[in-house]
């Protein structure tokens, strides 16, 4: 089950809201989709769900197109949430659940179970529109994922939640991911595709920047992180070569540094000048190459 | 077709379900006893006793001849007369001993008049039978004066004789144009009626459903195109569960006051015995007629974000049915104008107009197909336009809600 985009690009009159995409979604893993507000994101989900043509290339999904004959295999979270806020968790979902080729008896087996998953078992019985904002989510989530899908959707499925729910819902992501549910997800919070994601792809203003797994990706990034606290002045490190950037911080400097090997010049430079409390190369942070990549492409 | 089902089934239940929709039910239920029970309930207000009205006769020669014809005409009335002065009358009426005081004379040329005093005079009907009976009994009078026979009068005041006869073998007869007038003007208002309240109902829900974002995950999950069409025909059938109840109801009624109904209301719209033709096109034309206007409501949904919206979305709706409805109007009365013949194959006018010629007229075959044909045409040309802006329409959030969203929409669906 291995979610194909080839050379998709689709375009709004003159504007281009996804240009040449090529991706290549794994089956069981976890797809991060990174970019900023009209990078293209919700566009390339709604033509994967088939909501939006695409104006060229084409998506398959194990060599199949998707269409409404799938959509009992396919969970989607949108953007902008939505249910009925007149009638009750129970009636939502048995309706949804319905339309997604679910038995009502089966649908309200799998909500009481996500309910006390969710510790709002509570809910069942009412009104949308007196839940809280972050509790709808919730049960929008639950009514993306009851029917078990095979390939899971979710556009931005943490924002506007207090962080102890944010756990709760990438515990519940994560379960289905060992499951066996292959999972794209969206979000412009780095932190929550590092977590997550094997795979990931950047979009900017619908082009990919950057795609392939996690690892992978810093890697080849090439420039690395270096932390540097001592008790001398370290402002002669800013002219070493291989260092890109410098940032004084408290108790001595950040650097950036385009390679792991310029680690070593500084290492000599700093000897015999004084005592060295911490001397340490970490990995780019995704954020580090999402401002990189990104930012870069505004020059 | 099974998702098809399940939004149909969604939309019919969740509708009957409202309080709204029971109300408005029942209220017009109760409208309708209330119609039909229309006479015993004005008998229960109405108390029995006949009015006395006083009668000072001053020529002592009237009163007789209009008491006799005042108790032919209208049982209600009784006339007394009052031996006293015309101040001790008045008097009478405002203790309320007589409700009003009717004063007889002559005017100078010897015939009669009157003149009448009652604590108020809003009540016409009274003065109008005074007035009427009056007046016969003048004519009569001068009649006399000048010498005309009673057989004369007889014949003057006989109606001209007026037999009004088609020579076109299949025009419709005298009385079966008033039978089909009845049930086209049923249809007309059915019509409309439906079309207003159903037609607003589709584009309510569909922009219910676009404003608390819902539509995104629906048509996810169920074509857009499917959606639409389990909206349209899951509020007609909730149409058509109000329709059956009203008319089942009002059948109900009417099969038990028989009696007192016939000969009055249903004689003169002809409801009674009007060929099962007319009544097949009646169908015919409704259902054709409200799929076109209902897609067309749906479309207009579609492309508002707000609820608040929809009310000027749908005006050009509005405006076809109305501007349909008044030319029908029109028609009745002339059914083979050329605007009539015009406009009846003007698919947003077809079924009432064409209706109305082929309820009033002998109508050719091929006509009335052509027209049933540019009707099934133009849906179905709608719903796949409807289908497209719909698509893009539902995925469509703006704070403009014109017509101009319609290209957009149109834009947002297509491949480029």
């Amino acid at each position: 089950m291995v979610l194909k985009l080839n050379k998709v690009t689709k375009r709004f009159g003159t504007h281009t809201a996804v240009d040449q995409l090529s991706l290549e979604i794994p089956e069981k893993e976890m797809f991060g989709f990174l970019g900023g507000n009209g990078a293209g994101k919700t566009t390339t989900f709604r033509m994967i769900l088939g909501l939006l043509d695409a104006t060229e290339g084409e998506i398959s999904w194990n060599g199949e197109t998707i269409n409404y004959n799938k959509s009992h295999l396919i969970g989607y979270l949108p953007e902008e949430r939505g249910l009925y806020p007149k009638l009750t968790v129970k009636e939502q979902l048995i309706y949804l659940g319905k339309l997604r080729g679910m038995h009502k008896n089966d649908v309200l087996t799998g909500l009481k179970g996500w309910l006390d998953r969710f510790q709002v078992p509570e809910y069942l019985n009412k009104k949308v529109e007196e839940l809280s904002k972050g509790n709808q989510q919730k049960i929008q989530f639950i009514s993306a994922v009851l029917h078990e899908p095979k390939l899971l959707i979710l556009d931005e499925p943490f924002s506007g939640l207090d962080p102890i729910n944010v756990e709760m819902l990438k515990e519940a992501v994560v379960d289905l991911k060992e499951q066996g549910t292959s999972i794209v997800f969206s979000s412009h919070r780095m932190e929550h595709v590092e977590e997550l994601c094997e795979q990931l792809c950047i979009l900017h203003k619908g082009k990919q920047v950057v795609q392939g797994s996690l690892k992978e990706i810093k890697r080849s990034f090439g420039k690395k992180n270096l932390i540097i606290h001592a008790e001398f002045p370290v402002e002669f490190l800013a002219d070493l070569p291989g260092v890109l950037h410098y940032k004084k911080v408290m108790e001595g400097c950040e650097l950036q540094i385009d390679q792991e090997a310029a680690s070593q010049e500084i290492f000599q430079a700093l000897q015999g000048k004084g005592f060295v409390r911490k001397f340490e190369i970490e990995e780019p942070s995704l954020n580090d190459i999402f401002i990189e990549k990104v930012g870069a492409s505004y020059e | 077709m099974n998702k098809f089902w399940i939004i149909l089934s969604h939309t019919y239940m969740s509708r009957v379900k409202t309080k709204s929709f029971v109300i408005s039910t029942v209220i017009t239920l109760l409208l309708i006893v209330g119609m039909a029970n229309f006479q015993s309930i004005v008998d229960m207000f109405a108390d029995d006793q006949a009015d006395k009205i006083a009668v000072i006769d001053e020529t002592n020669e009237l009163f007789d001849p209009l008491n006799q014809q005042v108790e032919n005409t209208d049982e209600n009335i009784q006339l007394i007369s009052y031996e006293g002065t015309v101040e001790d009358g008045k008097n009478a009426v405002q203790d309320e001993d007589y409700s009003a005081l009717l004063v007889l004379n002559y005017n100078d040329s010897m015939l009669p008049k009157a003149s009448y005093f009652a604590n108020n005079i809003s009540e016409a009907g009274k003065q109008m039978t005074l007035t009427q009976q009056l007046q016969q009994l003048k004519i009569s009078m001068a009649t006399e004066q000048s010498g005309i026979s009673e057989e004369m009068l007889a014949m003057i005041n006989a109606p001209v004789e007026f037999q009004a006869d088609a020579l076109d073998k299949s025009a419709k007869t005298d009385e079966e144009l008033n039978q089909a007038r009845g049930i086209v003007y049923v249809m007309l208002f059915l019509l409309y009626m439906s079309v207003m309240l159903y037609g607003q109902m589709i584009a309510t829900d569909v922009a219910t459903e676009k404003s608390s974002r819902v539509m995104e995950i629906l048509v996810s999950s169920a074509s857009p195109v499917t959606h639409m069409f389990a909206k349209i025909v899951g509020i007609a059938l909730l149409g058509l569960t109000q329709v059956i109840l009203f008319i089942g109801v009002g059948y109900l009624l009417i099969s038990s006051k028989k009696d007192e109904l016939t000969g009055g209301f249903f004689e003169i719209f002809g409801i009674q015995d009007t060929s099962p033709t007319v009544y097949l096109y009646a169908i015919l034309f409704f259902i054709l007629g409200y799929l076109l206007y209902a897609t067309l409501a749906a479309m207009l949904g579609s492309l508002v974000s707000r609820v608040e919206d929809v009310q000027q979305l749908i005006m050009p709706m509005v405006f076809l049915i109305l501007i349909a409805f008044f030319i029908a109007m029109f028609g009745i009365g002339t059914p083979d104008s050329a605007l009539v013949r015009i406009s009846s194959f003007i698919p947003f006018f077809t079924p009432m107009v064409m209706f109305l010629r082929v309820g009033m007229l002998d109508v050719p075959v091929w006509e009335v197909s052509l027209s049933i044909g540019i009707l099934i045409a133009s849906i179905i040309l709608l719903a796949i336009i409807g289908a497209r802006v719909y698509k893009g329409g539902v995925l469509m959030y703006g704070r403009s809600s014109s017509l101009k969203d319609l290209k957009k929409a149109i834009v947002l669906s297509k491949k480029e």
